[in-house]
């Protein structure tokens, strides 16, 4: 009887397992989907953060670096003495050009002062020295420049944006403020004073600043005046370099080892060694480009042939293994078709296989020349990290002419003491990201017209 | 090896000439025996059926009728394979020359991504078989005639092969391989991809070919060798075990392997 009893409800759980209802999730379904849920928060929590970061890095780049594409300009009539730039009065060349630029100096000061008086601007304790330092060194050398250009200005006045100095130009972008004046060896409360009194009469002017791409850099008292220049057009030589050796180098190789080249125990090793390549750190190729072709080779030092063969080795890793891998991924289906028609090996592998890999080639390309675009540590070793202040010339003299890169100039810009040159350093930052997102989206682009489905 | 080869196969020749003459082929992949010991000769404007289980060897024979297994490193074929008197293995054949003239189609369509005229103009344009665009025109649309697509594709040649449904895909590759005019057409399981409609139009096509090409077909359907062909060879464990025309085989056949596999007691 107990057994009975004890049998039934038993028997009745037992049912109730094999039958139980869809409406109502067992406890091994609530487990898995909970597990399920965690997973995908844990995804979007890596997101976030990834997100996150890249915004702010991005927030802080920009916020920091906006100021250097804009610059403060003096806007005050100068009259170019024929007393000071001409002292001989006889307009000759030669003898213009023996008067130094801080003869030029004393004029602009002297337009300033000028500006002052005519302008009623009371200030206490203005003095000479307040009106010299308001300029920038630069401004000089370029009054000069364009006197010995024009020497028809001489005894006009005329209207030139003069460049004003780093102090002067930062109390516009917030680096420096009335109380750092004040302590500040370089400027003074006066100079902040007379900068705020010009400013509201319009003699001051901040503008967008194209030099900062164009010019080239410019010594440690002149951040106002450093440009990029030099740096673009030595990472363009560069890049020009890496795409022309490397891109046909890396294809032939992988078309070779991907479509032709026997397996056996040499292509295996070649191809294990490939790989290990693309890990070696960047200072070590930095090192050998240094051995090989300054050294050995005799090129010459901070040039941008030497920069470009050592970023080619740099980059050929990269080229191979994308180009590789994009051959592979073409269906063997689309080899045999051409094999069966009589198309010989190459044929199949120009005319058919190599079109179809193309988005993952190109793709591979650019992502490589991204990465030899942003690399600092080799060409730190092969002297490119160099004071280079003149242009390259044209290809292909130029390449073997000094030159900087766009992340060496960063490195460079970060070292100095002034601190408009982190506002520089992080222009160039912006200016090479740009160059990067541009690159991508050229990446994009291609892949999306050599794209074919089949 | 030799007693699981049938003593005695009737060749029955009909008449026609044999194109392909095969003896004492061995394929080898590796260390692996995919081939033993075939004997067999393939007629001219027939269609040839090779059946059997899965794994035994008939693609593997087909595909060395044009040299298709060069591609794969570790294959290694002996014996002779004689088209028209020459060896194809000979040293001084070049396989591109052969493919010309042994055409294939694979098992899966395989159309090149590229516009239909492209995918049959590319077999003339390699080989050099036309000197002006006109010939080449006339090539192309023979082509496709022959693969009976003309009519469906005649208005869109420029669009993309790969566009096409799949047995419109299987007639195209056909007439791919039919434009640089083969003497033989291989043809590894052609309709095994395609739905039965798309499937009778193929085998109808491969029927109306008989007239030009000798056909030779690797087939799983036992329906289907027996629909299209005229000869049939089974294949076993590497072995060609019978081979004589289709009716015998399928009504009348001499190895107890070929009639539990036609019963559809093995395969």
């Amino acid at each position: 009887m107990t057994d009975a009893v004890s049998a039934g409800p038993r028997r009745v759980g037992a049912q109730g397992a094999t039958r139980k209802s869809l409406l109502v999730a067992d406890a091994r379904t609530r487990r898995r989907n909970a597990a399920e849920t965690r997973f995908k928060a844990y995804g979007i929590v890596a997101i976030a953060i990834a997100m996150l970061a890249l915004v702010f890095l991005l927030f802080t780049i920009v916020r920091d670096g906006s100021g250097a594409f804009r610059q403060t300009f003096i806007d005050v009539p100068v009259t170019i003495d024929a007393a000071i730039v001409d002292p001989k009065g006889n307009r000759d060349q030669k003898d213009m050009a023996g008067v130094l630029t801080m003869s030029y100096g004393s004029m602009l000061e002297k337009s300033l002062e000028t500006w002052v008086a005519q302008n009623n601007v009371q200030i206490e304790g203005l003095g000479k020295a307040d009106y010299a330092s308001f300029y920038s060194s630069q401004a000089r050398a370029t009054l000069r420049d364009m006197v010995l250009e024009n020497p028809e200005i001489i005894g006009t006045t005329i209207n030139v944006p003069a460049l004003a100095s780093s102090r002067v130009d930062g109390m516009f972008k917030g680096r420096v403020t009335a109380e750092s004046a004040e302590i500040d060896a370089r400027t003074s409360l006066a100079q902040f004073r007379l900068a705020e009194a010009m400013e509201e009469k319009g003699a001051l002017t901040t503008r967008f600043n194209w030099d900062f791409v164009t010019q080239p850099d410019a010594s440690d008292n002149r951040a106002e005046a450093a440009g990029l220049g030099v740096a673009i057009i030595g990472s363009a030589y560069m890049m020009l370099i890496v795409l022309v050796l490397a891109l046909p180098i890396g294809v032939a190789a992988s078309i070779y080892l991907e479509e032709f080249a026997p397996k056996n125990r040499l292509t295996d090793i070649i191809e294990v060694n490939i790989s290990n390549l693309a890990a070696v750190p960047s200072i070590v190729f930095g090192i050998l480009g240094l051995a090989a072709f300054i050294n050995f080779m005799g090129l010459p030092r901070s040039a941008p042939i030497v920069g470009g063969l050592v970023l080619t080795l740099m980059t050929l890793p990269t080229i191979i293994i994308s180009t590789r891998a994009a051959l592979k991924a073409v269906p063997p289906s689309i080899r045999d078709a051409a094999l069966g028609v009589g198309a010989s090996k190459m044929q199949t592998v120009f005319h058919h296989v190599l079109p179809l890999a193309m988005p993952g080639v190109l793709t591979g390309t650019i992502i490589g020349l991204a990465q030899a675009l942003g690399e600092t540590a080799p060409l730190l070793l092969i002297g490119m990290v160099a004071f280079v202040t003149a242009y390259p010339s044209a290809p292909p003299e130029g390449l073997f002419e000094p030159a900087s890169a766009l992340p060496v100039q960063v490195y460079n810009w970060t070292q100095r003491a002034d601190s408009a040159f982190f506002e520089r350093a992080s222009g160039a930052i912006i200016v090479l990201l740009a160059f990067l997102f541009a690159m991508n989206l050229v990446a994009i682009i291609l892949r999306r017209r050599f794209e074919r489905r089949w | 090896m030799n007693d699981m080869r049938l003593a005695e196969r009737t060749v029955d020749t009909q008449g026609k000439p044999i194109k392909f003459s095969c003896r004492d082929v061995q394929v080898y992949y590796g260390d692996k025996h995919a081939i033993k010991d075939v004997n067999v000769d393939l007629e001219d404007k027939t269609v040839t059926a090779f059946i059997g289980p899965s794994g035994c060897g008939k693609s593997t024979f087909l595909r060395c009728l044009n040299r298709m297994n060069d591609t794969i490193d570790i294959a290694r074929i002996e014996g002779k394979m004689i088209l028209d008197g020459e060896d194809i293995y000979d040293r001084r054949v070049d396989p591109v020359q052969l493919r010309a003239r042994v055409g294939m189609v694979f098992e899966k369509p395989n159309p090149f991504p590229k516009s239909i005229y492209d995918n049959v103009a590319y077999g003339p344009r390699i080989h050099g078989l036309s000197r002006n665009k006109a010939e080449l025109d006339g090539i192309v649309e023979k082509a496709l005639r022959g693969a009976a697509l003309w009519n469906e594709v005649k208005d869109r040649l420029n669009e993309t092969g790969t566009g096409l449904s799949g047995g419109q895909q299987q007639r195209l590759c056909i007439a791919r391989a039919v434009a640089t005019s083969p003497e033989v057409l291989l043809m590894d399981e052609p309709c095994s991809a395609l739905d039965p409609i798309a499937t009778s139009q193929v085998e109808e096509l491969i029927d109306q070919l008989r007239e030009e090409f000798s056909v030779v077909i690797v087939t799983h359907s036992m329906q289907q060798a027996a629909r299209v062909s005229q000869k049939t060879a089974f294949f076993h464990l590497g072995n060609l075990v019978e081979y004589g025309t289709t009716d015998d085989i399928f009504t009348n056949p001499q190895d107890p392997r070929t009639e539990s596999y036609i019963s559809g007691k093995i395969g």
